[in-house]
């Protein structure tokens, strides 16, 4: 009795503890990402990929949950001392990355493997977003930018042209026949904060926030209320009220009402065409645009949006071998064209867009070139090269909260900007406070 | 109740032992942590950790945002714990009755506590949606108002207070069910002899004797929707539209899993908790004189 007694706890202990398992011949590299449904099978796709083209380092992908999950993870692992060797940061994260002393800039990670790469050869918005004084943090791997997609079926029901509409003015005007013709909503946007008041500024050339948008020094105020972007929410408060602009909802919940062909007008991200292909098949077709411009302002860029690859720090040096072999392998043309290609988002080099446009792939999916026209046909200048915020998703959190407040007409455009702008004042100078 | 001594000094506290570790490890140590963290501005990954005195609460009582998040959490609280009780109090009694097929009925109503809140939330999210919702469709025939819970707040309050109560029915129901088969034929007979119609039977009679379970429920039903509720909030209205269903629990977790302000964050949860510890010594108190067990 006494003796199975024994074998029973022997055996508990092995199951707990686990089987020693025998030797790795390779170097294992873990990934923690967030990427859901189809775009989780490309990641997992570029990481087989990777591990079939040589035999020293394996990648292992690891979906951990939506961005904010995927980056508390990491922060958890991190202060237990066992960090994955890459993870995925979405772009409201940045600043939080680069203050926080726990990574490995990757421009350094490169040069210490001495692999050589053209990083002028990535595109201006996307270099400029994650990079600090030339030199880039993390790499670039998922950037969209917002683009505007259109409902043929009801342009042509309300006897429009088929032609997006590339000013305010002709949104307005549009928006108004496509409701006066039924339709249940003229103009939508998802990612409110990202494409009506981010974007918007960086387009027109307006500041976001003060020291160059967070990229000269910490910003320690938001520029949301002057003239631009008072303009910019009282055009749409008047929208709202007069029914042409239809709210639907925080983070990308407006979606469900472009692909269920209800909206005219959309402003979204440009990786929402897979998505968006998706829902309207066999239902109804669609085009897309660039941003619509408001006339009188200066030309700007619209800023990209996604996530990015960042080295975490307390790892072997054999292990960072293979991250930058690894980095090496997704900055390749043939990778970044694949990927753009199977998600929507932007190529990240010039050299994959002239594969794509070469190889015909524009061509074919002519909806995927909009955004790459869009950013490299627009200017980056201490405005539109990005947004650096500390506690940037509280900010954003805090501007939303008072877009809503002014589409319902609780209050004026100028107060809910001012009170937006009061608030997420507090919330920068707690960073500040923090990174003194 | 008889007393039972142990002959071994050791064994007792050997017994609890395994109880006191569970509470120190799982309650004490975090409730610890989180009062000390909100000492401190504290960044995401632990490299700075700056003492900030009562700065966190300073700043959470400045903000007029915060106080109004307490209001709207008190009367989100009440409005679900109140309406929820009187209907399950009421649907309990009907349930009660001797009617055909009694048991299918009561399994029916109990449902709903099955569901997690999240899909409660969900479910609600489904019948309400301003543009492919069945109730917003079968209103637009009554009223030309437009029901849009993204903008209006009043309509969110409602959907959530709704789609709350109807989660902790099934709940309520069963304890009020059992609670009603444990009174006495009896006393309603007397009660009837005495000349008492149905209406005055309940509240003299069935109200009084239900008030152990009533008093549970309240306690149970405030602190679900003070703190339950997060995850029909997050997947419904995300707080919004403006603030207008950010309740405090939400806000913390706000504030610190996604805006990563980990010091203010834990600062509104030390809040959380001296309420909780007000709200339960309160009721003890009060129920303990009022209560007949």
């Amino acid at each position: 009795m006494e003796r199975r007694a024994g074998i029973v706890l022997v055996l508990t202990v092995v199951l707990l503890v686990g089987v020693p398992a025998p030797a790795l011949a390779r170097t294992e590299i873990q990934w923690w990402h967030a990427m859901t449904a189809v775009l989780g099978e490309r990641v997992n796709e570029i990481a087989a990929k990777f591990n079939a083209s040589q035999n020293e380092y394996e990648v292992k992908a690891i979906y951990k949950g939506s961005y904010p999950d995927t980056l508390n993870a990491a922060i958890a692992a991190y202060r237990a001392k066992q960090p994955p060797h890459i993870v995925q940061v979405f772009e409201v994260g940045t600043q939080t990355m680069l203050s926080s002393g726990a990574v490995y800039p990757v421009f350094q990670l490169m040069r210490d493997n001495g692999i050589a790469v053209d990083w002028n050869d990535l595109i201006g918005p996307v270099k400029s977003y994650y990079s600090t004084a030339g030199n880039l943090y993390s790499m670039a791997f998922n950037s969209s930018t917002p683009i505007l997609f259109y409902n043929k079926d009801l342009f042509k029901k309300a006897g429009l042209a088929d032609t997006p509409p590339a000013t305010w003015d002709e949104v307005e005007a549009i928006a108004k026949k496509l409701t006066g013709a039924g339709a249940k909503c003229g103009f939508s946007a998802a990612w409110p904060s990202w494409t009506l008041v981010e974007n918007m500024h960086a387009l027109h050339d307006q500041p976001f926030a003060d020291h160059a948008n967070g990229f000269d020094g910490l910003a320690t105020r938001l520029q949301i209320n002057g003239a631009f972007g008072v303009t910019m929410m009282e055009l749409l408060q008047r929208g709202a009220k007069e029914g042409w602009f239809t709210y639907n909802g925080r983070l990308n919940k407006a979606e469900a009402n472009m692909g269920g062909g209800e909206c005219g007008i959309f402003l979204s991200s440009s990786a929402y065409i897979g998505n968006l292909t998706r829902a309207s098949d066999g239902k109804f077709t669609w085009g897309t645009g660039p941003l619509p411009r408001m006339s009188g302002y200066p030309q700007g860029n619209s800023i990209i949006g996604g996530a990015t690859l960042w080295v975490m720090k307390g790892a072997k040096p054999e292990e960072y071998k293979g991250v930058a072999q690894f980095f090496k392998y997704l900055a390749s043309t043939e990778n970044q064209a694949w990927w753009a290609g199977v998600t929507g988002y932007l190529p990240l080099t010039n050299a994959a867009v002239k594969a794509m446009e070469s190889s015909g792939h524009f061509q074919k999916n002519p909806s995927q070139r909009t955004a790459v026209t869009q950013m490299l046909g627009g200017k980056t200048t201490p405005n539109s090269q990005g947004i650096r915020l500390g506690n940037f998703a509280s900010v954003r959190d805090a501007i939303e909260e008072q877009m809503e407040n002014i589409f319902s007409g609780k209050k004026a455009a100028k107060q809910g900007l001012d009170d937006a702008v009061a608030k997420s004042g507090e919330i920068l100078k707690e960073f500040a406070a923090l990174y003194k | 109740m008889k007393r039972f001594v142990f002959r071994n000094r050791w064994l007792p506290y050997a017994l609890v032992a395994p109880q006191v570790a569970v509470t120190l490890a799982f309650f004490f140590w975090p409730a610890f942590d989180s009062l000390r963290l909100s000492l401190y501005r504290a960044s995401p990954f632990g490299d700075r950790l700056i003492w900030a005195g009562f700065a966190n609460f300073e700043r959470l009582f400045r903000d007029p945002a915060y106080l109004r998040s307490a209001l709207t959490s008190f009367v989100f609280s009440f409005v679900v714990t109140f309406a929820g009780l009187a209907l399950a109090l009421l649907l309990a009694s009907f349930a009660n009755a001797k009617i055909r097929g009694l048991a299918v009925y009561r399994s029916l109503l109990l449902w709903p506590y099955g569901i997690a809140p999240a899909i409660a939330g969900i479910i609600w999210l489904f019948i309400f949606h301003p543009s492919y919702g069945i109730l917003p469709w079968v209103l637009s025939f009554v009223t030309a108002y437009q029901f849009n819970w993204f903008l209006k707040g009043w309509v969110a309050m409602t959907l959530i207070v709704m789609a709350a109560i109807w989660k902790q029915f099934g709940y309520n129901l069963a304890f009020y069910l059992a609670g009603l088969q444990a009174i006495e034929a009896s006393v309603l007979e007397a009660a009837s002899v005495d000349g008492a119609g149905p209406i005055r039977r309940f509240f003299a009679v069935t109200f009084p004797l239900l008030s152990p379970v009533t008093f549970f429920l309240f306690t149970l039903n405030m602190t679900f929707s003070f703190f339950d509720t997060f995850g029909l909030i997050h997947s419904v209205t995300q707080g919004g539209p403006g603030d207008a269903t950010s309740i405090l629990v939400y806000r913390a977790w706000k504030d610190g899993f996604e805006g990563l302000q980990l010091g203010f964050s834990a600062a509104q949860s030390v809040v959380l908790m001296a309420l909780v510890i007000l709200l339960t010594a309160f009721q003890f108190r009060f129920a303990e004189k009022r209560v007949t067990y």
